[in-house]
């Protein structure tokens, strides 16, 4: 089982940086995807298998396609990919690596300062999620509708195409 | 029933966290930020699912939830943002609408 | 009981409603009467109070009249009080006699004047602040009174304030007598530290029992009042504003610069006498400052071509005289002179008043001539006024003020010879350049027509000056033509005596005979230099050399005015101008300035771009991880 893990691990790590360094938009959704997965695996291996059907489904199946869409629209072609590489010069990397490396190793020395406690405890069925979510959860469940009917309105308004959208 | 400590999961979530965090400040294409701020969204969910996971509760699968719905209603207003971005601008570098400044 | 306040009370209820409603006083007849009516008013009811002190005396010679106590902060208790003695008595007649009958002219003279008025709420209120510094028992109420007239002052002498000449005399005058003022008020602080209290008789007592005489507070004390009271009276060294302050309306000099602000100083000198007296030294350079003075200005006061200048130069000149009285210890006579010098000084500007009128508002005398026949009662009053100035024997008031002033200055303990010929050398020089002036006007060839005739209204002030220049001094008759000390023996109720140390009957027979004669020597030789011939001065270029340039010293008055432009106002303009940037202004706009620059610095991080934000963020994190990460 800790194989399991350790190879999800592994393939969403290595999914995650080629998704961040791609020149395609394309390719690197792809990648995300595929990391989307991975960690969709771990989920299972937590003991929450809810959540990861969830994770595959909403967070790979439709925001990610969202994505997609989104992408085919703007009709990026070569010049994009161009465009992409002139940015992405190794120089600029040098800046964020330092900061993102500095924070990781204060997150793991923090970490590893922990109680070593299994991560499971047994599998949380979905029949436990649901009575939480319509139980002590039910305001959150329905900020949460708002916040998406929100997004929703927002979106339609802003995308707009004509001359003067978005005002 | 396995044996993964929790630390281990939560050493995972900081590095998707960092990843997402790297390309944020890396990529000068809004789009590509976007997905990195997708990335960091993501490996907030894990943590939080693990640390529900190692006391056997539902809410951090709740709390995941909230995340998800919170990280669909952002996107698909961000992506309505881009759209206009680029209508506007024609580009998607994201130093080019630096008009908001002294 | 003596209502004296209601003295000062009526000018001062003149000044407010003229000052409050004189611009529905449409009509200028309203005006003169408020103005003219509220110091008449005043002058009968000094008349009043005068009869009743002088027929049946109070007790002590002196009435009190306490109104309210002004400030009451621990020892300090200065009421505003009224005192009335054979001294204040004197002034208050004088100044509101004198004063009335000016405001009368002018009631004729400025007419027509857009600040009609205003200008007669500004003479009432100089009239009231003048009343309340002589009526004063306390030294600060006196200092206010003594401020009053100095800004009436300043607001008459610049009344024609369009023109900023006008202005900048006004700003002369009061610049420099706030130094004397300075001074003053210095005393006044030096008197209540040391004596307790600034009541004036008190004052006296007390300092009589505390100080020995010749004392080094006395001497302090005495040297700030006279610093004071030189401003005020225009002696040398604070001299240089009085002929500038000729820019004022002509009435205005007549009652502020010649019957009664300018003597405020001696009459300073003579309230104040105890402290004085405890302080030889300084009398002595009371009498010192008086005598230079009588020199120096009536030499100006020849050279002049101005005819109120020369009047100016004139007045400095004879309250040199009452200066050098009050220094050789007879205060009587300098008071004396001080009420004869009123009425022919008054009546000298008056009459230069009309003259100037009448010639198109012409000032210089040598552009005048042959008004004889065409004002003749301008001529007599003037011939009769400058008669008195000049001391014209026996008929004349200014012949008994100055002869008895000129028998102390020889004959007084502190007198002597070089004060005395001071004063005759001086009588000399004031006879030969008021005759001059009156020579040249009024004598000779006409020069330009006639403007404006004086109508009643300047003739009767005019008249009744010029009645009082000659019996005025009738009231003083010395004893070797009759004995009739009559002014002399109401003063001594309130000032000492003289001490006379040499001369007797015979001594002041001689000296009367000299003061006579040189009297008379300077009108026959004004008549020599300035009717037989044609006139010579009227080109002072053509004099030979050193003539020349003495002529023009004379007329720069001694030239003060660029010293005192050398030495104080050079290097002062020179200081404001290194500061002009002002250091410390500059300390808070260097605040200002850097506040600017941190806005600047921190401005840089709001540049809009996304991406800096983002770093920001991360940046912010990891400080914050790494704080509760150690801690």
């Amino acid at each position: 089982m800790t194989v399991l893990f350790y190879v999800a691990a592994t393939v969403a790590v290595f999914a995650t940086a080629m998704t961040i360094s791609r020149l395609n938009a394309i390719h690197a959704l792809l990648y995300f995807i595929v990391s989307l997965f991975a960690v969709a695996m771990i989920f299972f291996l937590l003991g929450a298998p809810f959540i990861a059907a969830l994770e595959v489904i909403v967070y790979a199946g439709a925001i990610m396609v969202l994505f997609v869409f989104v992408v085919m629209l703007l009709n990026l072609g070569r010049e994009a990919e161009e465009q992409e590489r002139h940015w992405l010069q190794p120089g600029a990397w040098l800046g964020p690596v330092g900061l993102a490396a500095v924070l990781l190793l204060e997150l793991g020395y923090v970490l590893a300062q922990g109680s070593g406690a299994p991560a499971t405890a047994g599998a949380v069925s979905p029949r436990e999620v649901g009575r939480v979510l319509l139980g002590p959860y039910l305001l959150g469940v329905e900020l949460a509708s708002m916040l998406l009917l929100a997004g929703l309105v927002g979106a339609y308004h802003l995308g707009r195409r004509d001359k003067d959208a978005a005002r | 029933m396995t044996g993964i400590q929790l630390e281990q999961v939560l050493v995972l979530a900081a590095v998707l966290f960092v990843l997402g965090l790297k390309g944020l400040l890396v990529r000068r294409n809004v789009l590509f930020m976007l997905i990195s701020i997708e990335i960091m969204l993501n490996a907030a969910g894990l943590a939080f699912v693990a640390a529900g996971a190692r006391w056997g509760q539902a809410d951090g699968q709740v709390f995941f939830l909230f995340i998800l719905t919170m990280a669909a209603a952002e996107v698909s207003v961000g992506l309505a943002l881009v759209l206009q971005l680029h209508q506007q601008f024609k580009t998607l570098d994201a130093d080019a609408a630096a008009e908001l400044r002294d | 009981m003596y209502d004296l306040w209601t003295i000062p009370a009526f000018p001062l209820a003149g000044f407010l409603v003229l000052a409050l409603a004189g611009r529905w006083l449409r009509r200028p007849y309203a005006a003169a009467v408020v103005g003219v009516g509220s110091v008449g008013l005043s002058a009968l009811v000094a008349l009043a109070i005068a009869i009743r002190f002088l027929v049946a005396p109070p007790e002590g010679d002196a009435v009190t009249q306490t109104l309210w106590t002004w400030i009451a902060v621990g020892d300090f208790r200065p009421a505003v009080a009224f005192y009335l003695d054979p001294l204040s008595l004197v002034m208050v007649l004088v100044i509101t006699v004198v004063g009335a009958l000016i405001h009368l002219y002018s009631a004729e003279y400025m007419l027509g004047d857009p600040g009609y008025s205003r200008f007669f709420a500004y003479m009432n209120l100089f009239v009231c602040a003048m009343l309340v510094l002589v009526l004063a028992d306390d030294l600060v109420l006196l200092y206010l009174g003594w401020e009053g007239v100095g800004l009436c002052s300043y607001l008459l002498i610049g009344f024609w304030y369009a023109d900023p000449a006008n202005g900048a005399a006004a700003r002369k005058a009061f610049v420099v007598t706030r130094v004397g003022d300075a001074a003053m008020a210095l005393g006044l602080f030096l008197l209540f530290r040391e004596l307790g209290t600034l009541n004036v008789q008190e004052a006296m007592a007390r300092a009589e029992a505390q100080w020995p005489v010749g004392s080094g507070l006395a001497v302090a004390a005495a040297a700030l009042l006279l610093g004071g009271a030189v401003g005020k009276s225009a002696q040398i060294p604070l001299q240089t504003w009085l002929p500038d302050a000729m820019a004022g309306p002509t009435p205005v000099s007549a009652l502020i610069h010649a019957a009664t602000m300018v003597t405020a100083g001696v009459y300073l000198v003579a309230r104040t006498h105890g402290i004085f007296l405890l302080a030889p030294a300084v009398l002595t350079v009371v009498a010192v400052i008086g005598a230079v003075t009588i020199l120096a200005a009536g030499a100006s006061a020849l050279t002049q071509r101005d005819i109120k200048r020369i009047l100016a130069y004139s007045t400095i000149s004879q309250l040199g005289y009452m200066f050098l009285a009050l220094g050789v210890g007879a205060w009587a006579a300098a008071i004396f002179h001080l009420m004869t010098h009123s009425f022919f000084k008054a009546l000298l500007f008056l009459g230069a008043g009309a003259v100037i009128l009448a010639q198109h508002h012409e000032q210089d005398i040598f552009k005048m001539g042959g008004l004889r026949r065409r004002l003749p009662v301008t001529f007599t009053v003037f011939v009769i006024a400058g008669a008195s100035l000049a001391g014209f024997p026996l008929v004349t008031a200014g012949f008994y003020s100055k002869d008895t002033l000129l028998w102390a200055a020889w004959a007084s303990e502190r007198g002597g010879f070089w004060l005395w010929l001071a004063g005759l050398v001086g009588a000399f020089v004031t006879s030969l350049y008021v005759f001059r002036l009156i020579f040249v006007v009024f004598l000779g060839e006409p020069r330009a027509p006639i403007d404006h005739r004086p109508g009643y209204r300047i003739k009767v002030p005019l008249v009744i000056l010029a009645v009082l220049s000659i019996v005025g001094g009738f009231v003083e008759i010395p004893a070797t033509l009759g004995n009739l000390p009559l002014f002399t023996d109401l003063l001594d109720r309130a000032l000492p005596a003289p001490e006379l140390a040499h001369g007797g009957l015979a001594g002041e027979y001689a000296l009367q005979g000299l003061a006579a004669a040189a009297s008379l020597a300077g009108i026959a030789l004004a008549w020599v230099l300035f009717v037989r011939r044609p006139r010579p001065e009227e080109h002072p270029e053509e004099f030979p050399g050193i003539g020349h340039r003495l002529h023009r010293f004379w007329l720069d008055g001694w030239e003060f005015d660029r010293l005192y432009d050398a030495v104080f106002v050079r290097p002062f303009l020179a200081l404001a101008r290194i500061n002009r940037d002002d250091v410390v202004d500059r300390l808070y706009a260097g605040l200002a300035a850097l506040a600017v620059l941190g806005h600047r610095a921190v401005r840089v991080t709001q540049n809009g771009r996304l991406r800096w934000y983002a770093a920001a963020l991360a940046l912010g994190t990891v400080i914050v991880v790494a704080w509760m990460g150690l801690s």
